[in-house]
């Protein structure tokens, strides 16, 4: 789960972790009252959304004037900020945070994410703040620092002493940044995070380490025990079929082709838009509807695809375990009379009881029905009924 | 032969009593697994699927002398399973739960390891030794023994996999599914040096999937000390990045962990890899015409 960076900001102050002042607003009238009390005489004025890339669209803007933050705020707030990460339709701008200006000395880039290869979790700091970490990562290696944390210890001080050392910083400053990337360490195991970053990191003049950008990605597995995290979960920056999905447990991913997939399992579920691909179709999306496909399961699965209006042909691919496949095959069948689905639908069932089942559906008499036992003989069929061949 | 479990495994069902673990536990009965007994603290002494049950690990060790656990419990407390299980001794923990916090699947980890016990899983359909014991939630009905090593991420994958295999002809010695989490207990490689020793396993096929590199790192210790011909399939080439394609684990980050370095780096190690599951059966007739 992903939150805004305003919201990041919060659970730094919570854990220590110093920011700017700032102040969020989703009104435009709003943000020089807003910049009037937090002081000074700079302000940036920056667009929140759940995407990062943010300056380079145009969506961080520093203003000298309360004029200026009123007018920052005013194009901002409800522009559609296109970013590397949004993809070209970009994503409309609901929130905008107000922040102070700081003296900065120094960037850097701190970020704790799991290091699967390790299967560790590990801190990395760079000199290079405010570029794209991965850029940097492929460029110069040398230039990010990787402390690994065992989680059945945690971050030692000698680890950041060591960091400190290697960026050349003053021992004072060193001091300060344990207490910083502790918090941050404190921030990550506490509350599960998967990734946190603060991309830049600044030393002030006045030798302070202050968070600029914050951003927080969480575990989903974890949210259970977190309840103050989920309430900060922004529905309206998701994909609104992926949330449906995720609460009939169904998991879904919209992609940009027309052959509509149901699948069980994650792994078949990719393995059949592979599949698509490789027979010259463009699938439409991703969809598990879990191990033990059930009538209602699928019944949801078939409204989330429909709803995608790209969608001219459904790929049912199921292979029947311990649920039996003549059991999902009244179950696809039960679904369809529900909804009343009028695209053709092409169902392959393997496994348990297979034979029975196609035999259940072709006895079924529904026109829009076709039936293949073979995984890629399935897939070519609805790719060519996709592109309006021969049922 | 086999690896890991056979006939003579000894299993005990941790979250037995509840309904996954019923239904599952009854299942494994049926196929022929030895499950010794269950845990359901607060139910001890009680009896279910004719077997007793146990408060704790410890005392269903005690009693049965179980060497395996399979762990059906709910993802709050399926890290401190985990613990459990290897605290009390047992040596090899399948772990089903899927929905686990990564850093509770981390410390369990770590902590089964300083115990010398195994983990498998979690987040995967268990391991099963055709003929002699299931354990797990894959359909016993569709392996057949044999000697072919399968070790896949994902669960419905298996079963395609499993069923090609067998429709062409062949067996299996040992699936494993090692599960489709950021962190599991038992990765590819893992299970190859196991298969390497197996002297019934005589060809390995490999199912893995986007995000990670454990396909990349199975491909190098293949390309140096693996002797028996290996198989594979990798889901997830059209993937997009950066989306979660519903295990936990199948994501690709910042362009790492896509399906063309694994399969460019499985087949520079001289990896059969295929593009449809539906090819393994073709694929093994070949390798095995000049063995069988």
């Amino acid at each position: 789960m992903k939150i805004h960076e305003y919201q990041a900001k919060e659970l730094f102050v919570r854990y220590g972790i110093p920011v700017p002042p700032g102040k969020m607003t989703d009104n435009p009238e709003q943000a020089s009252e807003a910049a009037k009390s937090i002081g000074g005489g700079i302000w940036a004025v920056k667009a929140q959304i759940h995407a990062g890339g943010r300056g380079k669209g145009g969506g961080v803007r520093l203003a000298k004037s309360l004029t200026e933050v009123n007018e920052h705020a005013k194009a901002i707030l409800g522009m559609n900020l296109v970013t590397a990460q949004t993809g070209p339709e970009g994503q409309p701008v609901r929130k905008i945070y107000i922040e102070g200006g700081v003296d900065i000395a120094r960037e850097f880039y701190l970020g704790m994410i799991l290091d699967r290869s390790a299967e560790m979790p590990v801190m990395m700091l760079s000199s290079e703040g405010g570029m794209e970490i991965e850029k940097v990562a492929a460029e110069s290696p040398e230039k990010i620092i990787k402390i690994y944390v065992d989680p059945l210890f945690g971050l030692k001080k000698f680890q950041i002493l060591e960091a400190g050392y290697k960026l050349g910083l003053h021992k004072d400053d060193i001091k300060e940044l344990y207490v910083f990337a502790k918090g941050l360490y404190d921030l990550y195991t506490g509350l599960d995070a998967s990734i946190v970053e603060i991309n830049p990191l600044v030393l002030t003049k006045e030798g302070r380490f202050i968070a600029l950008d914050a951003k927080i990605v969480f575990d989903d597995n974890a949210l259970f025990r977190h309840n103050e995290v989920v309430e900060m979960r922004d529905f309206s920056e998701e994909e609104p079929a992926e949330t449906e999905a995720g609460k009939y447990g169904l998991s879904y991913v919209k992609l940009d082709g027309n052959v509509g997939c149901m699948v069980n399992g994650a792994g078949l579920a990719m393995t059949t838009m592979d599949v698509i691909k490789l027979v010259g179709g463009e699938p439409a999306n991703f969809l598990d509807v879990g191990g033990n496909a059930s009538a209602k399961t699928v019944a949801k699965g078939f409204e989330i695809i429909l709803n995608d209006p790209n969608v001219k042909v459904i790929f049912v691919n199921i292979f029947g375990g311990i649920v039996r496949c003549d059991r999902i095959a009244n179950g696809i069948l039960e679904a369809i009379g529900g909804t009343g689905i009028n695209i053709p639908i092409i169902v392959r069932l393997d496994g348990t009881n297979a034979p029975e089942a196609l035999e259940i559906l072709k006895k079924a008499g529904n026109p829009n029905i076709i039936t293949s036992d073979r995984l890629s003989a399935g897939a070519k069929l609805a790719v060519q009924v996709a592109a309006g061949g021969e049922k | 032969m086999s690896i890991l479990v056979g006939s003579g495994s000894k299993v005990i069902v941790q979250g037995f009593t509840g309904k996954e673990g019923t239904f599952h536990a009854q299942q494994c009965i049926e196929y022929g697994t030895n499950i010794v007994g269950g845990v359901t603290p607060g139910k001890g002494g009680e009896h279910h699927l004719d077997r007793k049950v146990f408060n704790t690990v410890k005392d269903a060790v005690a009693e049965t002398g179980a060497d395996v656990s399979l762990i059906f419990v709910p993802p709050s407390s399926g890290g401190e399973a985990i613990i459990e299980a290897a605290y009390a001794g047992i040596k090899i923990i399948v772990c089903i739960t899927e929905g686990i916090p990564v850093l509770d699947v981390l410390k369990a980890k770590k902590y089964a390891e300083m115990k010398g016990a195994r983990l498998i899983g979690p987040n995967c359909p268990g391991i099963i030794t055709p003929e002699e014991a299931k354990i797990g939630i894959m359909p016993g009905n569709i392996f057949r023994k044999g000697r072919v090593g399968l070790i896949s991420k994902s669960g419905t994958l298996t079963y395609e996999a499993a069923n090609q295999i067998v429709k062409a002809g062949f067996g299996i010695s040992t699936a494993i599914g090692i599960g489709g989490d950021q962190i599991i207990g038992t990765t590819f490689i893992d299970a190859l040096k196991l298969f390497k020793e197996d002297d019934k396993t005589k060809a390995v096929v490999l199912i893995g999937e986007i995000g990670g590199d454990l396909e990349i790192q199975a491909a190098e210790y293949i390309k140096k000390e693996f002797n028996k011909p290996v198989m594979a399939f990798i889901a997830g080439q059209t993937a997009p990045k950066g989306k979660r394609m519903g295990h936990a684990g199948a994501i690709i980050a910042s362009s790492k962990g896509t399906a063309e370095e694994k399969i460019k780096a499985l087949r520079n190690a001289g990896v059969a890899v295929c593009d449809i599951p539906e090819c393994f059966g073709e694929l093994l007739k070949k390798e095995f015409e000049g063995i069988a």
